[in-house]
């Protein structure tokens, strides 16, 4: 390894690369176009017939560099991006991200009772609609098709919950520094309350399906074991780690925006196997089901945006047929009644304004596990620092310990059980 | 034990520990870091067992220029601590903590890709996010956003932030 001013240097004969130790074994690319690797995960396998002797996962290929974009942002900005890392979870990113800057700023209090009942309530909602996909992938790389369709069935009214009140179905931007950028739809609670009534039963509909399937089992019993012990000094967070029996939860142990007020169980299993990791998912969904109930039981009125024009976000919005737009009212306002209100609007949308300088982790329990930001700032309007800790990137590395010294066929589901997404992987 | 108790306790190791905005953190020689960490994670009282992050910070203008930042939380107690390494610019080498905390080894990994900080000790360390013939590290200060030029046609480059128009 040489140094220059750029730093050190990898020089690319030094790069190890797996070689085959024997002429009994053979090197076999498992990706990245595969379509069980969930996106672009590239698994070199070497194997020994139909056994993996060894496996070394390689990321980086949808790298976008989001990080270092958030620092050519201001720190609204932020939020248009952190939304599209885990794209299956994007609340999460934007609530952890919000979070932290609402800590920078001291204003972690005076975030409306309102804008945090529904910031917990659509984050319960995509857990659901992540471990949805998550059902339907895996079931369909083990070839149980219905579930597959069930799953992006009810993911569907997931989405159209989320687009009747932000009016997009992924990277939202809704949650805004100081609470949401608009508050529910009309009729939305409506739109939640029958999709809870609904989703009971159906929860109950995949597990007829699946839990007593002798292929399923087959396929999922035993498969993937990692122990505890492994699993903890690999620092595994989420559903994969409560499968073990490791019943860590940050909203149970480090309660954030409210979570302490709500009444609900952190399932576990001690199988530590993929059928584990499945019965996990499943009685976290129903989980979920309940805080958003709960959250639709205590849901106050009020604003859902802090009450200081100089850090909210300027605006009346709300969806309209053709998408989201400000209110006349508010655009006639800025335009024809008031200067301050025009120049406020101006200053707020174009230049952002300063967050005092230090740095904080503020870490979410994510679909996946622990979802850190540790966010720095240098006291300026640009973040210095936007950090995130993505619970796909340091699960991924129980690959190897779940696949080695088995079938290759197992690969698929071992994979699948991580549940990695990889636009989090990444970034 | 609450956070005024763990910090109270955590003032005997580090004299100069800071808390801002409820966590805490503490200053550690890059020398000192692993017997450091592996203190705090056999004391049953702290025991940090849980290495949530390893990330970076470069800072140009000032000395030490980098500062690695390792997260540690105790699965059994709650609690957070950062841990802060200060690094030079001539010398980012800081020893890997991969032999106390495996997790560490992907994180070290992308703190070398993105930063070009080397860890001493650490059992693969390469490249993981970017190609592995990517010259220069991305996260530095001195790397501009953009910059770069396109892979299928050579003479059209994106020029960097800075110098377009709209910023």
């Amino acid at each position: 390894m040489k140094t220059s001013d750029r730093g050190p240097t990898v020089v690319r004969d030094q790069m190890t690369t797996l070689v085959p130790r024997s002429e009994e074994t053979m090197i076999i690319n498992m990706g990245p176009q595969h379509p069980s690797t969930h996106g672009v995960l590239r698994l070199m396998l070497e194997l020994d017939g139909e056994t993996v002797v060894t496996c070394r996962p390689v990321i980086g290929y949808l790298h976008t560099g989001i990080e270092k974009n958030t620092e050519y942002r201001n720190w609204q900005q932020g939020v248009t991006y952190v939304t599209r890392m885990d794209y299956l979870s994007p609340f999460f990113n934007e609530l952890a991200y919000c979070m932290s800057v609402e800590r920078l700023l001291g204003i972690e209090d005076r975030i409306p009772e309102r804008a945090w009942v529904i910031r917990v309530m659509f984050c319960e909602l995509t857990r659901i609609q992540s471990h949805l996909v998550w059902l339907a992938t895996t079931g369909l790389e083990l070839g149980a098709v219905s579930i597959a369709l069930y799953g992006f069935r009810e993911r569907e009214d997931i989405l159209d919950i989320f687009e009747a009140t932000t009016g997009l179905r992924m990277n939202f931007a809704y949650f805004r520094i100081g609470g949401l950028v608009m508050d529910l739809a009309e009729g939305a609670t409506d739109l939640i309350a029958d999709f809870v009534e609904k989703m009971r039963g159906r929860i109950d509909e995949y597990e007829r399906l699946l839990t007593g399937n002798p292929i399923w089992i087959e396929r999922t019993q035993g498969v993937g074991y990692v122990s505890p012990e492994t699993l903890l000094s690999l620092g595994t967070t989420g559903p994969l780690a409560r499968a073990a029996g490791i019943a860590a939860d940050v909203r149970k142990d480090e309660p954030y925006g409210g979570y302490e007020q709500f009444d609900f169980d952190v399932p576990t299993q001690t199988a530590s196997d993929c059928f584990a990791r499945y019965q996990v998912r499943i009685a976290e969904m129903r989980e979920s089901l309940r805080i958003v109930e709960q959250c639709l039981e205590k849901l106050p009125g009020g604003p859902v945006k802090i009450d200081d024009p100089k850090l909210r976000w300027p605006g009346e919005l709300s969806v309209g047929p053709d998408g989201i737009g400000n209110s006349p009212e508010y655009v006639k306002h800025i335009m024809e009644e008031s200067m301050e209100a025009l120049i406020n609007h101006f200053k707020i949308v174009t230049q952002g304004y300063q967050v005092p300088a230090g740095e904080v982790y503020t870490p979410v329990e994510s679909p996946r596990g622990e979802l850190g930001y540790y966010v720095v700032s240098d006291g300026g309007a640009r973040p210095y620092r936007v950090r995130v800790r993505d619970p796909s990137f340091v699960n991924l590395q129980t690959v190897p310990a779940m696949v080695e010294g088995q079938l290759v066929a197992d690969t698929v589901a071992c994979i699948a059980s991580v549940d990695p997404v990889m636009g989090g992987v990444d970034r | 034990m609450d956070a005024e108790a763990l910090a109270t306790r955590l003032k005997d190791r580090f004299p100069d520990l800071v808390v801002a905005r409820g966590e805490l953190t503490a200053v550690v020689d890059r020398l000192d870091l692993v017997s450091t960490m592996e203190a705090l994670r056999e004391d049953d009282d702290l025991a940090f067992d849980h290495l949530s992050d390893v990330s970076s910070t470069d800072w140009p203008e000032r000395e030490p220029r980098f500062w690695v930042s390792y997260h540690l939380y105790s699965k059994r107690h709650h609690h957070r601590l950062r841990l802060k390494v200060g690094l030079s610019a001539e010398d980012p080498d800081v020893p890997s903590v991969t032999g106390l905390f495996p997790s560490a080894d992907w994180q070290e990994r992308e703190v070398f890709d993105l930063f070009g900080i080397t860890f001493d000790g650490h059992p693969d360390l390469r490249r993981i996010l970017m190609p592995e013939d990517w010259e220069g590290h991305p996260l530095r200060k001195d790397y501009a956003l953009g910059g770069v030029g396109t892979a299928y046609k050579p003479d059209i480059r994106v020029p960097p932030v800075d110098e377009r128009s709209t910023p």
